[in-house]
């Protein structure tokens, strides 16, 4: 029973914004299918009575007090861009 | 065509009297810095840093969710909507997504047909993008230039249901909301880029379309105005409308076809697992202390207690500067007065030149009305000193000794009266012969020779005196 179909990986290679060769396709549709089939093993146990849990360290209302930190120099914030100009980040056409 | 236009807003407002970031300690005073220095690891997304709520952040969401009349939710966490896109460097934005902080609420606004209510479906904070410089226009840039010192700002999106019929509602709408949330001192909308507004509209039956990140009131009046032409000519010839994403061009002032609008399963939310939850249902009578009387309240305080007109009163009380200031004078002086003064001269002499109160303190208002009190300047004169302390940052006193607007005095006036008759005898045998308008005309020559420092009525009496005696 496959979940994921070619249609639904392309779209979200498209999503990612990643391009991958047919194999390399073919194989990464048989791996998400078995793990998503690994994971239906969940399906099988009665949940109705659970309150989901939207996180696991049990923490709750961890606040910081509005102040100032100081940020980053441009030139430290820059350093992993390949490409800049005047200061800002030069990615390619965007819209 | 008479149809039912149905617009329905989604504004995003940044929380801009913060001192810090959503969910960092960079600053949020950025806006006059050069690009990319008012960063760090966490609102850059570099691998390792964690993100902390600010909880002042939280306490301003939940002061404008009560102010819109919303429901809070009992308990709630942030969540990570996932987009591929330079403008947030992580791929993914901290946003809310089921259990935002304020639903169904409400706020009252000025209609096309009176008083008119627009539902309020939810008020959620997120953080805000960085910003793309497109170099040329958005449909044809060569590249994008990206400057991060925007992002993590702490931003609250509100989502209104589509209660507006007409772009005008729409823009009544914006004017109410952000009077609001100055009152609530949470905001600052003279800042560039405080509030963004995106507006669905659809003619009613057929599909919408969502017209994306217009950046004024007016902007989105006009960029509704032309999706509503555009929509009904489809209409017309037999098309169909599409749902999609537009773009405003404000130069051009049209709407562009954007892209295919990304499913909201495409952003494929969960749950933020570096933010824990928080519950602050308990601040609710803390913060409930701490809104001001909001601009209806006071508008209706200001009718009863000053006995001023609904329109002079709400004149007032649509910015709170504005109101603030007109309290303050109207303690010493009679507050009709007042309130004419402020509400038609001085606001309108603001808003044309596009400048804010901060300009003119309350000490330079009771310093012309007191002139003008006791006659020793003219209405004419009072407007010269608003608009020259406007124009050229004077005082008041400076501005009437430069421009010698103090009323001219009796014996000055005699003489110009008299000089005046003796040049234009023809207007004078006019009015002996009964030609009223005659006398506007001499008026007119008196307050011209004195350069507008001459008291209109006493001229008036002057001149017939004179006359009179002549005779």
């Amino acid at each position: 029973m496959s979940v994921i179909t070619k249609d639904v990986l392309e779209h979200l290679l498209w999503l990612s914004k990643l391009s991958v060769s047919e194999e390399e396709k073919e194989r990464i549709l048989t791996q998400l299918n078995s793990v998503l089939e690994y994971f239906s093993i969940l399906d099988e146990l009665e949940i109705e009575d659970v309150e989901p849990m939207y996180h696991v360290a049990g923490l709750v209302n961890v606040f910081r007090e509005d102040e100032v930190e100081p940020s980053l120099s441009q030139e430290e914030v820059l350093k992993n861009a390949p490409k800049t100009e005047n200061g800002f980040i030069k990615t390619p056409r965007m819209m | 065509m008479n149809e039912n236009v149905k617009i329905g807003l989604e504004i995003h407002v940044q929380l801009n009297k913060l001192k810090s970031k959503m969910f960092c300690g960079c600053s949020t005073d950025y806006h006059d810095a050069p690009p990319n220095t008012h960063v760090c690891p966490v609102c850059l997304g570099l691998p390792g840093s964690l993100p902390t709520i600010n909880k002042k952040a939280v306490e301003y969401a939940l002061k404008v969710a009560l102010a819109l009349n919303c429901e809070v939710e009992t308990r709630t966490h942030f969540y990570r909507k996932n987009y591929f896109y330079p403008d947030l460097p992580k791929n993914f934005q901290i946003s809310q997504y089921d259990f935002p902080i304020g639903s169904n609420g409400y706020v009252e606004i000025e209609g096309d047909n009176g008083a008119k209510v627009v539902r309020i479906k939810r008020v959620h904070m997120e953080e805000d993008p960085g910003r793309l410089v497109h170099i040329g226009t958005i449909d044809r840039s060569r590249y994008t230039l990206v400057d991060y010192n925007r992002s993590g700002m702490a931003l609250l999106e509100i989502v209104t249901e589509p209660d507006m019929g007409s772009p005008k509602e729409a823009r009544s709408f914006l004017a109410k909301l952000r009077s609001i949330l100055e009152y609530l001192d949470v905001f600052d909308g003279d800042k560039e880029g405080a509030m963004r507004i995106d507006a669905n509209i659809s003619i009613e039956g057929n599909e919408r379309a969502e017209v994306k990140n217009i950046s004024s009131h007016k902007g989105v009046e006009k960029a509704l105005q032309y999706e509503i032409i555009r929509q009904r000519n489809i209409l017309r010839r037999g098309g169909r409308i599409v749902r999609e994403t537009r773009h405003f061009d404000e130069e051009r002032n049209i709407t562009i076809s954007m892209r295919l609008k990304e499913e909201e399963e495409d952003y494929r939310y969960f749950p933020e697992p570096d933010l824990p939850p928080f519950s602050v249902v308990d601040w609710v009578p803390v913060i409930r202390e701490t809104i001001p009387e909001l601009p209806d309240e006071k508008r209706d305080r200001f009718i009863s207690q000053y006995g001023i007109s609904e329109a002079l009163a709400k004149a007032l009380t649509s910015d709170h500067k504005i109101a603030d200031l007109f309290e303050d004078v109207a303690s010493e002086f009679e507050p009709k007065l007042v309130a004419g003064w402020v509400a038609d001269v001085l606001k309108g002499e603001l808003n044309y030149r596009g400048l804010s109160l901060d300009v003119f303190p309350p000490s330079y208002m009771k310093e012309i009305l007191k002139m003008l009190v006791s006659d020793e300047i003219t209405d004419r004169g009072a407007v010269i000193v608003i608009r020259k302390v406007l124009d050229e940052g004077l005082t008041p006193q400076e501005v009437i000794e430069r421009e010698g607007l103090r009323k001219a005095g009796e014996s000055e006036l005699e003489t110009v009266v008299r000089d005046v008759l003796k040049n234009n005898t023809k207007a004078v045998e006019d009015y002996r012969a009964g030609k009223k308008e005659a006398l506007n005309f001499l008026v007119g020559q008196v307050i011209r020779n004195t350069k507008g420092r001459a008291d209109p009525k006493l001229a008036r009496k002057m001149i017939e005196e004179m006359i009179e005696n002549l005779a």
